[in-house]
């Protein structure tokens, strides 16, 4: 009976890590035929980033400028392989030169996982002001967007829109709220 | 490295001339990335194929797009023609691609110093940085510096067999580009995934 509990807990152990919010994301990229996933890391996706490198179905690496990964996910995509890029908040910042003009009037189903800094506890002032900026840039463009906050929906949330994205070649970003993933917190 | 020599030693060509020489080298269905600008008018004029991509922003991009091609058609040679002013927005592009080192990527520089297409300042780098020395210390051992139109073309037949990606500059005049490419983002796009065999038309 011990015996008995100890291995359903561990099966449970084993489901609760496939079940991880980046967990679904991986497979749910994978499912999708996104094996090219450029990246500027945060800390909060490390465990997403260290599980694609590990996963000799992805080609992953970090990029200088998250430009620069909507640029390789760009060609990728002209050249028939999926792609997607992970990035912080702050990150996402840096391209409303690049949606404007490349993403959206080439019509490129750009794929954005962004990490969710400056709310639900930041500590840090600029990363708050900077989180202020990204919706109003993704609704000038009239961009897809979908905060994810729920594990639950997570999987849904993103085949759907990664399908979206492709079938109406049209990006989409997915904002992954602390809410889902614990966030970063004050801790130095 | 001696190519701040070299750099003196370099012959001022012409973008046109340079663009039209390459593509005249091309016979095996090559895609060629043009950047944002003069370096996209002159890859127009020198002739459409179907295999072109021509930028409409997005400055200093030429390279990463083409790292994408490459790493999506392997078996394919990109080529990616860039201004000087546009890759000092990007040079942390370069060493991306020298970390993943893909064999099939030929990078072009089109360096005259100035940004010509508004106003021919001079860039920051002009007559202070040396774009081979920036490629090579960024981790592209296989940079040069063209040092005539005959040079230009050995260092491109060297690219096309290299095991690495290569870098080549070329010194060019103040020349503005010749062509006007056709300002339709989806059709560039579309025409350019027809041209790599990844889509058939209608």
């Amino acid at each position: 009976m011990a015996i008995a509990e100890q291995h359903t807990s561990s099966e449970a152990a084993q489901t609760s890590s496939d079940k991880s919010w980046h967990g679904i994301v991986l497979q749910t990229l994978k499912r999708n035929e996104i094996s090219l996933v450029p990246y500027v890391p945060d800390r909060v996706l490390t465990p997403l980033i260290k599980n694609l490198h590990a996963d000799p179905f992805f080609t992953t690496f970090a990029t200088a400028r998250e430009e620069e990964a909507v640029g390789i996910v760009s060609g990728a995509w002209m050249g028939g392989r999926r792609a997607a890029v992970l990035m912080q908040t702050s990150g996402f910042a840096t391209l409303a030169n690049v949606l404007a003009s490349l993403a959206v009037p080439y019509q490129i189903p750009l794929i954005m996982f962004v990490s969710e800094r400056g709310t639900l506890g930041e500590f840090n002032y600029g990363q708050s002001l900077v989180c202020r900026t990204m919706r109003p840039v993704l609704d000038s463009l009239a961009l897809e967007h979908h905060t994810i906050t729920r594990l639950d929906e997570l999987e849904f949330i993103a085949d759907r829109s990664i399908k979206q994205a492709v079938t109406t070649q049209a990006p989409v970003a997915l904002i992954l709220n602390p809410l889902l993933t614990g966030g970063k917190v004050f801790d130095k | 490295m001696s190519s701040n020599m070299n750099t003196r030693n370099t012959k001022v060509m012409n973008r046109l001339d340079v663009t039209s020489r390459l593509i005249a080298k091309l016979k095996h269905e090559e895609a060629v990335i043009g950047g944002i600008g003069n370096t996209n008018f002159d890859l127009w004029a020198a002739g459409h194929r179907p295999q072109n991509f021509y930028m409409l922003g997005s400055m200093g991009l030429a390279f990463p797009i083409a790292l994408g091609v490459a790493l999506a058609q392997p078996d394919r040679r990109v080529f990616a023609l860039e201004g000087d002013g546009s890759l000092l927005m990007q040079l942390g592009a370069l060493s991306t691609i020298a970390a993943l080192k893909p064999k099939n990527l030929i990078m072009i520089v089109m360096d005259n110093g100035i940004y010509q297409i508004t106003g021919a300042q001079p860039t920051p780098a002009a007559n202070v940085a040396d774009i081979v020395a920036i490629a090579t210390g960024s981790g592209l051992a296989n940079s040069a510096w063209a040092a005539d139109e005959e040079d230009f073309e050995r260092l491109v037949e060297e690219a096309m067999s290299a095991s690495e990606p290569s870098l080549i500059a070329v010194r060019i005049d103040d020349k503005p580009g010749v062509g006007a490419t056709r300002r339709d983002p989806v059709q560039i796009r579309e025409r350019f995934m027809h041209g790599l065999g990844v889509r058939e038309p209608l």
